[in-house]
């Protein structure tokens, strides 16, 4: 009896993955957006019957998964080098934008009240500043009391998109933070606690007083956190809303990025959030399932289209209409079947 | 008494005749063959890991285990920290959840009323159901603030300054560090060690347990010398039950720790652990180097475990010996 | 003097009492706390929907349909697994070769394995399911979940069966019946409560794993019941909703948590009640 239950179960075993494809479409890769195409796989499949199952694994993660082609598309918060594409055969493309803002718990300080620049912050995250009222964060933020208090550094634990933006940033504004760390999903802190996930970094400034962190803006919003405001390119503090993330990214020239390669840090213009990033897809560019490159990009141009609005409801940021037009023109331009011919062309 | 402690298998001549004897080579195979595909699939794992880390360990060589730099810019890495977390944690649960749950089994098995003992033991046992992420966010929003608040905070307050207990218990007052950590993974492996040792206990015949009380034993004497001496190879399982369940704990450890990549310096600071490491990168890690160093922590934990699993067989073979 | 050490005696065996009393209590004082979170967090989304509706996008009204139906297929095909496996293995460590060289080397290797963390457990069934057949699958998330089980299984099967009394060994031979049939009969059957406790502890350690699910059956979004295509679970939805910034998404994360306690503690309490029923150990 046991060993037939074992053999079936053995039998059963060696089928698994035989009859993987097929059907419905399944990607994977960075956490950050996989709200929102949880919503517009949601609304799609309500009307055209075709299931996009997105998750979350990571944005190594999901250049790992494409690069092993177990899943149609991969997606990542920080996009590839043009020559690293060129390696794997893959394209990118940008599908939202959100912004990175920095938290604080200080008694007496309401959201936006405190006004740092790009510098001073990664001097914050450095450890060279470690008192609030360092006459440094004083001469820019003046009316606002300052308490004697000493600066406790929070940071991602886990690698993340959101920890590439905020130290791609830093490396950006401040020379000692580019030469000592740098900037990459995780890095070598030089001070403070990590939390994991932005739950993760918002409980630990809630808990401690005289705290500093960085979120995802959604969360940010959600939570109705005490954000503190950035100098951007133009010496202005704009706010961390939906509008001051889009014209950060209407300054950005996508027609001078190789391979769609484009950070949207620091961006020139008065409302610009300095700290701002879009969310990329990657696919082949030579399909070897002609069909199911093409419900790949029929979805997510289905979501160019239609999907501005649950973006926003979200606290996404939809991508400029210049950008999407060039990206259906890189979809017919460069996604091919084995036969050569565009395997989907938007109309 | 002692002599008790283990009974002996005997050897059991099959005879021809017996109904179905012919099903026992095919029946005694089977069980070899499963206890091999274990062996298997633990052989697969550490093949795994050994040629997916093997780049680093390569390229870092020695400096791999002293060093505690963990950079993944400038691709430079280290596992002396997360080690030192690994073993710090694991340590300091077995040694807070192991009276406990000795505790547990003894009142459950020799004092409490018959009709209380099974709910009591289903509700311990039901520690263990509460998945592990739960555990991470109890202890995040529950646990560390009134640590933080109860604990770290009147200790700093009322310590004398350059005593010695003030660097042990140095740490920012958010609750967050190696000893809360403990805390965790002590109630998480606490289910697993006081059922098993339970089970144990029952298995001790009564008639032995009763002649012990007829001379005229106390309770804890009976436990003392009886019992205990009576399942001590179990209790060998049971810990390594317990600390197997606490050295490869992830998701609770990481939420709590605090994540910081040194040697913790006191018992409430931050620090990392293997597993939390590989779980807090892994899924993110873009680069070659920095995925074979994840890999190679992967290695480095089942090394640690075997290591402590050989020392704590070691010293139960001394123990018998004696 | 004689009553002194008496006196002593009895002082010491009334702190011990006193001493597992408190042990017990501090146990259930944990499970307490942490159940009232649970409970706080997680009942007041525990409604019908969640059985009858799937995972939503945040904003739109949504259970755990798919989810709980995953995790249920899941883990039933591990333990279906595991239980053959490790029963099998835990009986030759404790009948057969457990005293052989090569039954140390078993013994001692399956503590290793059972240590291993799970993520790194879901990475080898990863190269060894997912990687080779492209693509994701419930069976892959099932075989992962078993190689977890299976070592806990093995080692409480040989603690549990060691401490069988040889007598019953003996009348299995006197009886005349072939050494499987004793152990199938005699040892397993006496053994039952113990072996039950060695279930349902793997049980409870895999139902709510989420790591080695991440890399092997990955998710699912929408209801599926195919088990070689991407699946949802329990714990994956709990652990991509716990840490989401909506509202709505905490909300089930937390009832999810909920369901999965109550279900190790029904499959408990279920669990005891048929061995009590069949069993007439004291």
């Amino acid at each position: 009896m046991l060993t037939k239950i074992s053999a079936t179960a053995l039998g059963a075993a060696l089928l698994a993955g035989t009859a993987a494809h097929a059907g419905d479409i399944s990607g994977a890769g960075a956490t950050f957006p996989a709200p929102v195409y949880a919503k517009w796989a949601e609304t799609y499949k309500a009307q055209t019957g075709v299931g996009l199952n997105y998750q979350a694994i990571g944005s190594g993660g999901g250049i790992k998964q494409i690069k092993a082609k177990t899943v149609a598309f991969g997606a990542s918060d920080k996009p590839l080098k043009v020559e690293d594409l060129d390696a794997a055969g893959l394209m990118q493309f940008p599908m939202v934008m959100g912004g990175v803002v920095p938290v604080v718990n200080l008694p007496g300080v309401m959201p936006g009240q405190l006004h740092l620049p790009g510098a001073l912050l990664a001097d914050i995250y450095l450890g060279a500043v470690t008192k609030w009222n360092d006459p440094r964060i004083a001469a820019v933020n003046k009316g606002v009391k300052l308490p004697n208090l000493p600066i406790t550094v929070v940071h991602r634990s886990d690698g993340s998109g959101t920890s590439f933006l905020f130290t791609s940033y830093l490396s950006m504004k401040n020379p000692a933070w580019q030469s000592k760390v740098g900037a990459s999903d995780s890095v070598e802190w030089p001070v403070g606690l990590g939390g994991k996930g932005n739950d993760g970094v918002s409980a630990f400034v809630k808990q401690t007083i005289g705290s500093i962190g960085y979120v995802e803006y959604a969360y940010a919003k959600q939570n109705k956190a005490t954000y503190a405001l950035v100098q951007n390119k133009d010496g202005q503090y704009p706010a961390p809303v939906a509008a001051d993330f889009a014209a950060a990214a209407s300054h950005a020239d996508w027609t001078k990025a190789p391979g769609n390669y484009l950070l949207l840090l620091d961006q020139p213009g008065a409302k610009s959030w300095p700290i701002t990033g879009a969310t990329f897809i990657l696919v082949y560019k030579k399909q070897d399932n002609a069909a199911q490159g093409a419900d790949v990009l029929k979805f997510f141009d289905w979501a160019y289209k239609n999907g501005d609005a649950a973006a926003g409801a979200l606290d996404y940021v939809p991508m400029p209409a210049a950008v999407k037009t060039m990206m259906r023109k890189q979809w017919a331009a460069q996604v091919k079947g084995s036969d050569g011919k565009p395997v989907y062309v938007s109309k | 008494m002692s002599d008790l402690s283990r009974p002996t298998a005997v050897s059991m001549t099959t005879r021809p005749a017996s109904k179905g004897a012919w099903f026992d080579p095919i029946f005694q195979f089977a069980c070899l063959a499963a206890a091999t595909l274990l062996l298997a699939a633990l052989g697969g794992i550490v093949v795994s890991l050994a040629i997916g880390g093997w780049p680093a360990l390569h390229k870092f060589g020695f400096s791999f285990f002293t060093s505690t730099t963990w950079n993944p810019v400038t691709e430079v890495y280290g596992a002396a920290g997360p080690i030192a977390g690994t073993l710090i944690t694991s340590a300091l649960a077995l040694i807070l959840a192991l009276p406990v749950a000795l505790g547990i089994s003894v009142f459950l098995v020799e004092f409490c009323p018959k009709r209380l003992a099974q709910p009591i033991a289903i509700a311990v046992e039901l520690l263990a159901g509460i998945p592990s992420i739960v555990y991470g966010m109890w202890g995040l929003f529950v646990l560390a603030p009134w640590f933080a608040l109860h604990v770290q905070l009147p200790l700093m307050m009322n310590i004398p300054s350059g005593s010695i207990w003030e660097k042990v218990f140095y740490g920012v007052p958010n609750g967050a560090n190696i000893f809360t950590a403990s805390l965790i993974l002590s109630i998480m492996i606490l289910p697993y060690m006081a059922a098993v040792f339970r089970e144990l206990f029952l298995t001790v015949p009564t008639q032995v347990r009763e002649s012990a009380y007829g001379i005229g034993c106390t309770p804890f004497e009976v436990v003392r010398s009886v019992t205990v001496p009576y399942v001590r190879s179990g209790m060998v399982g049971v810990v390594m039950l317990g600390l197997g369940r606490a050295l490869g704990e992830t998701m609770a450890v990481t939420f709590i720790i605090g994540n910081a990549h040194g040697l913790p310096q006191s018992l409430f600071d931050s620090g990392s652990t293997l597993a939390s490491t590989i779980a807090n990168e892994f899924t993110e890690a873009t680069g070659e180097m920095h995925t074979a160093a994840l890999t190679a922590l992967g290695l480095v934990l089942f090394v640690i475990t075997f290591s402590v699993l050989a020392i704590a067989r070691a010293l139960l073979l001394r123990q018998r010996n004696d | 003097m004689l009553f002194d050490r008496r006196a002593r005696r009895r002082a010491a065996n009334a702190v011990f009492v006193a001493l597992c009393g408190l042990a017990t209590l501090l146990a259930l004082a944990a499970l307490g706390l942490i159940m009232v979170s649970l409970l706080k967090q997680g009942f007041g989304g525990l409604n019908l929907t969640i059985f009858t509706k799937d995972t939503p996008a945040p904003g739109s009204l949504g259970g755990l349909r798919n989810a709980i139906v995953g995790s249920a297929a899941m883990c039933a095909t591990a333990m279906v697994l595991a239980v053959i496996v490790g029963m099998l293995a835990g009986t030759w460590l404790a009948e057969y070769g457990g005293d052989t060289p090569y039954g140390h080397v078993v013994r001692f290797l399956n503590d290793v394995l059972l240590s291993a963390p799970s993520i790194l457990v879901g990475l080898f069934v990863y190269e060894l399911i997912v990687r080779p057949f492209h693509g994701f699958s419930g069976l892959a998330g099932g075989v992962a979940l078993a190689l977890i089980a299976a070592p806990v299984v093995t080692r409480t099967t040989e603690d549990i069966l060691r401490l069988q009394p040889n007598a019953l060994r003996e009348a299995g031979v006197a009886l005349g019946a072939a050494r499987w049939v004793t152990i199938r009969k005699i040892i397993w059957r006496g053994a039952g409560g113990g072996l039950l406790t060695g279930g349902l502890l793997a049980f409870a350690r895999i139902s709510g794993e989420t790591a080695p699910l991440l890399f092997t059956a990955l998710n699912n979004q929408f209801f599926a019941l195919d088990m070689t295509k991407p699946m949802a679970s329990l714990p994956a939805v709990i652990f991509q909703y716990a840490l989401s910034a909506y509202d709505d998404w905490r909300a089930l994360a937390w009832a999810g948590a909920l369901l999965i306690a109550l279900t190790v503690l029904s499959i408990n309490i279920i669990g005891r009640v048929i061995v009590a029923r069949g069993n007439t150990r004291p």
